[in-house]
C-alpha cells in the first residue's frame, strides 16, 4: 500500500532522513521505533507532504501511485491520515466542525456516536485542541481519524503524555481505525511511531523498524525489538546490525 | 400637542442648534475629514403599506443586513430610505409592549424625549453631530415599555437609494425598567448608489434591570463615507450588548461608540467584527466608562484586513470607581502585504485604585501549522484558510438569537469566500 523509496528529507536545510526505505502492505501495521531526534516524526510528516519537510531525493508511493509531489490535502483525500503528536490548537474552529468535515456531509450525523466512543462528547463545542489535556488531545486525534477513515493511517507517539486509562482508549481506537478486529480482508494499513513502546501492549504490530540518526538500522518483530531495546538501549541497535 | 411642550422643544432646539453651529466645521478627532458641502438634499418619498412592496433590489440589499421584508420573525420594523420614513409598524402581537416611530415624531409627541436628546452623545462633538442636528433627517425611535420582554427582534433599516446625498439620522432607543429587547439595525445602499454619506447618531437609554442586544450590520460601497456617533446610558443592573459587523468595502468609516455604566451592577459588552476589503479606511473603537460599583464591561474586536485596507481598532476603558472591571480583547489578521491594522487599546483608571482593567491585543498571520493541520484532514488550502478565518471572526456572542447567528454565519461565509 505504501512504499517509501530511498527517501532523503531535509528540514530547515538540515538533512534529517537518509535514504530511507519502507514498504507496508494492506492489512499490515508497522511500528517505527527510535530515540528522540532520530527522525521518526520527520518520516511521517514527509509521507503526509508537509512542506517544511522537503524531499531531496527518493519517492513516496501510495497504492502504486507516486505521490511525492502531491499536496497535503491531495494525499489526505487519497486515503492517508495522520494523528499528530502535538497538533496545533485552532482557535474558533470547533471540534464538532472538524469532525464533521472529516466525515463528509453524508455521515455528519455520526459525530455524536464517535465522540461518545472516545469520551469526547463534552468537547465537541470546544475549539479544536484549545486547552485540551494530553489525553484529550490524543483522543481528539483518534476521533478525527475515525471520522476521516483513511486507508493508511499514521500515529505519531499516540501514547505520549497519556495516562494508562487513556492509552487503552487510544489503543482501542487505533485498532478500529486499522480494522484490527478483522481476521480476513484487512484492507487498512498503519504506521505507529513509538518511543516507549507502551502502545504496542494494546495494538498488535506486524513489523518493527528502528530509526537511528535518520536511517533505518534494524527491522523485525516489534516485540522482540523492544525487548532488546529495553534490555540494552537504542545504542545496541547500531552495534548489533542483526538485520 | 400642548403649547407648553412646543415651547420647551423650541427652546431646546435653539440651544442644540447654537451648539451645533459652533462646531459645524470641526473635524472629528479620528478619521479622514469629509467635505460636507458636496452632498445634496433629496426629495421626500411616500410611505409604503408593506415592506414586501419595496423593489426586489432594495429587499435583497436589506436582507443582507438582517432586515427581513416579510417580518414574520420580527416584533416590529422601521424603514427609512434617504430622508424619508417609508414604513414603521409594531406587529399585532406586540401592540402595547413597544412603540416605533421616527424621532421627529417622538420629539413632537413626548416632552421627555427632548430631555434625552443629545444626552448620550454630545451635539458639539464634531461637524458630523452638528450636521445631524442642523440637517436632521429623522431616524428611529424605539421604546420598549416597562417590564415587557420582547422575544422577537425589532428591525430597523436605514437605506440609501440616491447618490451623493447625506443621510443624517438621529436614533433614540429607550428600554424601560425591567424590559428586554433585541434590535437589528441594517444600514445599506441600493446597488446603484456609489457615493454618499451616512451620519447616524444613536442614543440608548436602558432603565433599571433592562436588557438590550443591539446588532448593527453595515454594508456600504467603495466610495461611501460613514460617521456613526453612539452613546448608551445604563441604569442599575442594566445589560447592553452591542454587536457591530462590517463585511463589505467602504471608503471610510469612523466611530467610537461609548457605554456609560452609571448604574450599579450594570454591564456592557461590545463585539466588533471588521472585514477590511479594497481601499477601505476603517476606524472603529469601543469605549466603556465605568462610574458605579460592580460595573463590568468587555470589548471584543476581530479584524481582518485584505487588499489595501486600513483598520484602526481602538478600545478605551475608563474605570472611575473601585470594584469595577473591564477587559479589552483585540485580534487582527493581515491577509495582504499592502493592508494595515493598528490595535490601540487604552486603559484609564481614574482615581480608582481597585478598578480592574485589562487588555490583550495581537496581530498575526494565520498560522501555517493550523492550515496544514486542516489540510491533513482533507481540506484544500483555500478551504482551510476560509475555515480558520471564519472561526477567527466567529465571536461567541452569548444570547444571540439563532436566526441572527445563522445569518451572520452566512454573511461571514460569503465574505471569506469572496476574499479568497
Amino acid at each position: 500500500m505504501l512504499e517509501v523509496k530511498d527517501l532523503t528529507v531535509e528540514v530547515d536545510r538540515k538533512t534529517i532522513l537518509h535514504n530511507v526505505n519502507l514498504a507496508i502492505d494492506a492489512g499490515e501495521t508497522h511500528a517505527l521505533l527510535g530515540p528522540n531526534g532520530s527522525g521518526k516524526t520527520t518520516l511521517l510528516m514527509a509521507i503526509m507532504g508537509m512542506p517544511r519537510y522537503r524531499i531531496k531525493k527518493g519517492q513516496v508511493l501510495f497504492q502504486g501511485k507516486d505521490i511525492t509531489k502531491l499536496s497535503i490535502d491531495e494525499r489526505a483525500r487519497l486515503g492517508i491520515g495522520l494523528a499528530f503528536q502535538r497538533p496545533p490548537a485552532v482557535r474558533g474552529v470547533k471540534t464538532r466542525q472538524i469532525v464533521e468535515l472529516c466525515l463528509g456531509e453524508k455521515n455528519a450525523k455520526k459525530v455524536e456516536e464517535l465522540a461518545r466512543k472516545l469520551n469526547l462528547a463534552a468537547m465537541l463545542e470546544r475549539d479544536v485542541n484549545q486547552g485540551f489535556s494530553g489525553g484529550e488531545i490524543k483522543r481528539s486525534e483518534m476521533l478525527q481519524l475515525l471520522a476521516q477513515n483513511p486507508s493508511f493511517a499514521m500515529f505519531d507517539e499516540p501514547e505520549s503524555g497519556v495516562d494508562l486509562d487513556n492509552i487503552a482508549v487510544v489503543g482501542e481506537a487505533i485498532n478500529e481505525i486499522l480494522q484490527k478486529e478483522r481476521i480476513r480482508e484487512k484492507k487498512k494499513a498503519g504506521l505507529i511511531v513509538t518511543h516507549t513502546g507502551h502502545i504496542l501492549d494494546y495494538v498488535n504490530a506486524d513489523r518493527g523498524h528502528v530509526l537511528m540518526e535518520g536511517t533505518i538500522v534494524c527491522e523485525g518483530n516489534p516485540r522482540d525489538l523492544f525487548a532488546d531495546i529495553r534490555a540494552h538501549g537504542y545504542e545496541e541497535c547500531v552495534k548489533c546490525r542483526r538485520c | 400637542m400642548s403649547k407648553v411642550l412646543n415651547k420647551t422643544l423650541a427652546k431646546n432646539k435653539i440651544e442644540w442648534r447654537r451648539k451645533a453651529e459652533a462646531v459645524k466645521s470641526k473635524p472629528a478627532t479620528f478619521g479622514p475629514d469629509i467635505d460636507l458641502s458636496k452632498f445634496a438634499t433629496p426629495t421626500e418619498k411616500e410611505k409604503v403599506e408593506s415592506l414586501e412592496s419595496l423593489s426586489k433590489q432594495a429587499k435583497e440589499a436589506a436582507l443582507y443586513v438582517g432586515i427581513d421584508a416579510d417580518e414574520s420573525f420580527r416584533a416590529g420594523s422601521y424603514f427609512q430610505i434617504d430622508h424619508s420614513v417609508i414604513y414603521e409598524r409594531v406587529q399585532q402581537a406586540y401592540q402595547g409592549q413597544l412603540e416605533i416611530m421616527s424621532t421627529s415624531e417622538a420629539l413632537e409627541r413626548y416632552d421627555w424625549v427632548a430631555d434625552l436628546w443629545w444626552q448620550a452623545v454630545h451635539v458639539d462633538q464634531d461637524k458630523y453631530t452638528a450636521l445631524a442636528e442642523l440637517k436632521h433627517t429623522h431616524g428611529y425611535f424605539i421604546r420598549v415599555f416597562k417590564g415587557q420582554k420582547i422575544e422577537r427582534p425589532i428591525q430597523a433599516c436605514l437605506f440609501l437609494a440616491e447618490n451623493n446625498i447625506s443621510q443624517n439620522v438621529h436614533n433614540l432607543i429607550v428600554i424601560e425598567d425591567d424590559a428586554e429587547a433585541q434590535i437589528i439595525t441594517g444600514c445599506t445602499l441600493h446597488p446603484r448608489v456609489e457615493e454618499g454619506l451616512h451620519v447616524g447618531i444613536s442614543e440608548f437609554f436602558l432603565g433599571k434591570n433592562a436588557s438590550l442586544m443591539f446588532t448593527m450590520i453595515h454594508n456600504w460601497a467603495e466610495n461611501f463615507d460613514v460617521r456613526p456617533r453612539t452613546g448608551a446610558v445604563l441604569e442599575d443592573n442594566a445589560t447592553f450588548v452591542s454587536n457591530y459587523i462590517l463585511l463589505r468595502p467602504v471608503k471610510s468609516i469612523q466611530m467610537f461608540p461609548a457605554a456609560f455604566l452609571k448604574g450599579k451592577d450594570s454591564r456592557a459588552r461590545f463585539n466588533t467584527i471588521l472585514y477590511g476589503m479594497k481601499d477601505s479606511y476603517i476606524d472603529v473603537g469601543s469605549k466603556a466608562v465605568l462610574s458605579n460599583k460592580e460595573t463590568k464591561a468587555e470589548a471584543i474586536a476581530r479584524a481582518v484586513a485584505c487588499d489595501q485596507s486600513q483598520i484602526y481598532a481602538r478600545g478605551q476603558l475608563i474605570g472611575q470607581v473601585n470594584e469595577s472591571r473591564a477587559h479589552l480583547d483585540c485580534r487582527g489578521i493581515l491577509f495582504s502585504s499592502e493592508a494595515q491594522i493598528r490595535a490601540i487599546p487604552e486603559l484609564f483608571a481614574e482615581k480608582a485604585p481597585l478598578s480592574e482593567l485589562s487588555h490583550e491585543a495581537a496581530i498575526s498571520p494565520i498560522a501555517e501549522e493550523e492550515v496544514e493541520y486542516l489540510m491533513a484532514r482533507g481540506l484544500s488550502k483555500e478551504e482551510a484558510v476560509s475555515t480558520i478565518t471564519r472561526g477567527f471572526l466567529d465571536i461567541d456572542i452569548p444570547g444571540l438569537p439563532p436566526i441572527l447567528k445563522g445569518y451572520i454565519q452566512r454573511v461571514l461565509d460569503a465574505a471569506t469566500k469572496e476574499a479568497l
